[in-house]
């Protein structure tokens, strides 16, 4: 590590003597430290593979279509070590590349360790009993990440404006909740709407309670001050005690109207489902999940292309600028706050008729707020929340996946999309700012 | 377009901050408001800016009365104003701070393009050079005044108020702001020019009214002498000069060598300064704000660790010493926002008092507070200071600008010290309290301390220094005399560095 400083004594040759930003001289300790870890942990890896023999499968499920084949590991494993060797290399001279170039090879570095680690753990199964194979792990990423994605861009549009939302788990939990329970009346009650149209029919009730509990947090947090913070905890209990309530008065023999819903069928992409790989993953998907694709799109131009997402920005960085140019600060918030519901309560309508069906007990587990870190990993950007989002899926997944094998111990598999998290946000995300103004209430004069 | 004012009041509970207010501005007319820090002069341009609702009295356009509740209405009646803070968003361009508010679009699309136009259009017509996409946070303060003046013409306002715009800049881009002001005038702009500084109002006014305690006291020529301007502003004859003998120059107490300073946002703010401040000499460090004066202080204090570069205080190294180390060295700091860091709002006045004391024998045996101590110390500066509250548990934050900051002195003068640092030791104080301070300053300065003061006001700079060190883009561009002209020292603050930096060097 260099670190270079005038002392007294040495005479400074120009003015713009040579000063390291201290924050600099860290990030670089931290990128040293982070890849000599995955470096010594992928040796380690590679070193403990006996028998280099594994197999993999290119869907997520055997099927008639996809079936287990055998590879080698050898070549993968110390691929994996020749890439962090190369990133630690040029993290230890300082020559790692910043922007883009330094994001991308990072992604590869955390690919490298994934590859490592996975030829790890599913080589030397033993002979005989069951053998585990790698799986797609898209699939399962995308399952995971849509309502996540979605809940992230209610946190973006709310915090853009100013406005702290910790309540998506609570427009998860309520969305998720009246999804099913629309869906369940229109498919057993209300035969004018087609079947085929019941479980849209539900998303149009996680709609309905995601902009409610947003005009809770609105009409709490704008119109009283709340501090908000406090506000969204308290919003994410109520919504917990609600859905549990409510699903408890419903009576066992009228389950199938209030809590049997339709889900939505998938629907098929021509062309651009036939991708090996990635197609079937991406592109034969229920309708929820195409429009939490264009939700990321839409939420970004609006956030940046249009004359409201400027206001809206404005808002959150420096009301009083806002209000001087006549723009009305509060009402601008409103707008975001709830849009920002929709964009919640459609990611909680995806735990019940999105995915799995009837409404269950704290369905969203939490979610709510892995989609707010997702939020600020992502650094208040749409495509970065999005991204972050996707990345938690995968952990996620890949928990998921590796429970089936022997040598990882369960615990430790608890805790790795945390840990995952911590070393993406301490490694690689860097200075973060959020809008100057977030969670600040705004008061004239 | 005239503008009248006519019996606008403003109250908030009991307190009056504008009391009948009658005012008129001529079209194509220049008309200063002078009056201190805290005589209502903000308050009223709120009123007429839609941000405050007047209690009583009538605002007149063209002989229409009118009424605006919000900004929105004050700039559809052709009404502009420059903000003493810039009401900018950092983040944004200059283009997209000038259009917010009045955003065109095409097809639902913000039309980035028309409004770097009409930027480039309006920065020709009126001789205001910005470059319409950059980001406002990387543009030097005077640039973002030009910015909120652009977008105050971009919506065709007719009268132009300026609140305080001069407290920014360095002296060269006050005579710019003062050539723009005088175009604008000369096509047909009414400007309400507000500060307190005498030398202004009398450069560029048409008309001046003076306003004190929320009133209207006079109104009077731009030929009216600085001492005629300044009684009416502050209601008795004021000394405009510091009394002082010659420094006595002593040996050098506090060092600094090769400081710099990285700002959070990675910018390397404090380049390689080295200065010493000598026993019984007041050193000023001039500059404009947001020159590495901030960050240097804090560099000295410990409040920031230098990059790079060390302090030392008679011979010791302080470099590594964190704030309390380093009063505990013997050096006193008045802080240039002293409601951020100089006092706790809530706590009393006798509480402020021994703020940074309470750990002595005097005041605390072991966890616990000696009360008495503590009220008899309260009671001795109070009465030293002149420090005007109600009784001694009243709140800080309840009293005046001028009240506060005697509070942050008294403290700091109650310890012995070997060096007193003072940033901005008069912003937004009164012209009575400024006297006492500046006489307290100075007096600790002939019992033999090493005093550095850091001022963005030339005037307080003359009054005080005995050695002048000018800091520009985080250097210090030369160390002067004080008998060096304005002019020159005006130049230094630009940037420029003179043959006088050579003569009266920092060595």
């Amino acid at each position: 590590m260099t670190t270079t400083t005038t002392g007294p004594a040495a005479a400074s040759p120009s003015p713009e003597a040579p000063v390291r930003d201290r924050a600099d001289v860290r990030r670089q300790v931290r990128l040293v430290i982070t890849f000599g870890l995955v470096l010594a942990a992928l040796v380690v890896f590679a070193l403990l593979i006996e028998d280099p023999k594994f197999t993999y499968l290119l869907g997520e499920k055997r099927t008639a279509e996809f079936t287990p084949k055998d590879a080698n590991a050898t070549v993968i494993s110390w691929g994996a070590v020749v890439v962090a060797a190369i990133a630690l290399v040029l993290a230890v001279l300082d020559r790692f590349p910043r922007g883009w170039k330094g994001a991308l090879l990072g992604i590869l570095v955390g690919l490298a360790f994934y590859a490592g680690f996975l030829m790890w753990a599913y080589t030397d199964q033993g002979e005989g009993g069951f053998q585990a194979f790698i799986a797609n792990p898209i699939p399962g990423t995308i399952r995971i990440a849509t309502p996540l994605v979605l809940g992230a861009l209610a946190g973006c549009l709310c915090e853009r404006a100013g406005v702290i939302n910790i309540a998506i788990e609570a427009q998860f939990l309520s969305g998720a909740f009246f999804a099913s329970v629309f869906s369940s009346i229109a498919y057993s009650s209300l035969v004018f709407i087609p079947v085929a149209l019941c479980a849209v029919f539900g998303l149009l009730g996680g709609v309905l309670a995601g902009v409610l509990i947003a005009a809770m947090l609105g009409w709490f947090a704008l119109r009283y001050r709340v501090n908000q913070v406090v506000l969204g905890v308290v919003l994410v209990a109520f919504a917990t005690g609600l859905t549990s309530f409510l699903l408890g008065q419903i009576p066992s023999d009228h389950k199938e109207t209030l809590n049997d819903p339709q889900v939505l069928e998938k629907i098929e992409i021509p062309v651009l489902a036939d991708i090996p790989v990635v197609g079937d993953a991406l592109f034969n998907q229920t309708l929820l999940v195409y429009l939490m694709y264009a939700s990321v799109a839409l939420v970004t131009f609006l956030l940046f292309q249009t004359r409201w997402g400027l206001r809206v920005r404005a808002v959150g960085e420096h009301p009083k600028a806002a209000d001087t140019v006549g723009i009305q600060v509060n009402r601008v918030r409103w707008q975001a706050v709830l849009l920002g519901g929709v964009f919640a309560g459609l990611g909680g309508a995806y735990y019940t008729v999105g995915s799995t069906g009837a409404f269950d007990r704290e369905v969203s587990a939490g979610t709510g707020f892995i989609a707010l870190a997702a939020v600020i990993m992502g650094r208040w950007h749409p495509v970065g929340a999005t991204f972050a989002a996707v990345f938690f899926g995968f952990m996620w997944n890949l928990q998921n996946q590796l429970s089936f094998v022997q040598p990882v111990p369960g615990e430790l598999l608890g805790a790795a999309p945390y840990l995952a998290t911590i070393i993406a946000v301490a490694g690689f995300v860097g200075r973060v700012r959020p809008p100057a103004a977030d969670g600040e209430p705004y008061v004239k004069g | 377009m005239k503008l009248e004012i006519k019996g606008l009041t403003k109250r908030f509970g009991s307190f009056t901050a504008n009391d009948h207010i009658d005012l008129t501005v001529e079209p194509g007319e220049i008309h200063c408001l002078l009056g201190e820090n805290g005589a209502g002069k903000s308050t009223l341009m709120n009123m007429l800016y839609g941000l405050l609702e007047p209690t009583e009295g009538e605002i007149v356009v063209d002989g229409e009365p009118v009424t605006f509740t919000t900004p929105g209405e004050a700039i559809e009646a052709g009404i502009g104003m420059v903000h003493q803070h810039f009401m900018l968003v950092p983040v944004f361009t200059v283009a997209e701070n000038v259009m917010l508010g009045r955003e065109q679009t095409r097809r639902g699309v913000l039309d980035r393009k028309a409004a770097s136009r009409l930027v480039r259009d309006l920065s020709d017509r009126y001789g205001l050079k910005v470059d319409p996409d950059a980001l406002v946070e990387d543009l030097p303060v005077g640039v973002q005044q030009r910015v909120e003046i652009l977008k105050a013409l971009a919506n065709d306002a007719k009268v132009l108020i300026l609140d305080e715009p001069t407290a920014v800049l360095t002296p060269q881009e006050i005579d710019e702001l003062m050539a723009i002001m005088r175009g604008l005038k000369e096509q047909g702009t009414s400007i309400i020019f507000i500060t307190h500084k005498l030398r202004e109002v009398k450069a560029i006014g048409d008309r001046i009214s003076v306003i004190r305690r929320g009133k209207v006291v006079g109104t009077a020529q731009p030929s009216a002498s600085e001492a005629e301007l300044a009684e009416l502003m502050v209601g008795r004859s004021v000394q405009l000069t510091v009394d002082k003998a010659p420094a006595t120059g002593g040996a050098a107490v506090l060092e600094a060598r090769g400081i710099s300073v990285v700002d959070p946002r990675g910018h390397l703010v404090v380049k390689d300064v080295s200065f010493e401040a000598r026993a019984g000499e007041v050193l000023g460090i001039a500059g404009v704000q947001g020159n590495g004066q901030t960050e240097l202080i804090k560099s000295l204090l410990g409040l920031v660790r230098p990059d790079a570069g060390q302090v030392w205080i008679e011979g010791r190294d302080i470099s590594r010493h964190g704030p309390r180390e380093s009063l505990e060295e013997g050096i006193g700091y008045v802080p240039e926002d002293r409601s951020h860091d100089g006092f706790v709002g809530s706590f009393s006045v006798r509480e402020n008092l021994v703020l940074d004391l309470f750990r002595n024998e005097e005041f605390s045996r072991g966890p616990v507070l000696k009360r008495d101590a503590i009220e008899a110390n309260a009671r001795h500066r109070i009465e030293e200071f002149d420090i005007r509250t109600e009784t001694m548990e009243t709140p800080v934050a309840s009293l005046s600008g001028g009240n506060q900051q005697k509070v942050v002195v008294a403290r700091e003068f109650s310890r012995p010290l070997k060096v007193l640092i003072a940033s901005q030791p008069t912003r937004g104080v009164d012209v009575g309290s400024i006297e006492f301070i500046h006489k307290r300053i100075i007096a600790e300065r002939d019992r033999g301390t090493a005093v550095i003061i850091v001022s963005t006001e030339l005037d307080e700079i003359y009054a005080l220094s005995d050695r002048i060190a000018v800091m520009y883009d985080g250097r210090i561009v030369g160390t002067v005399d004080p008998s060096i002209p304005r002019e020159e020292i005006g130049l230094m603050m630009a940037g420029a560095t003179t043959p006088a930096a050579a003569n009266g060097g920092a060595a």
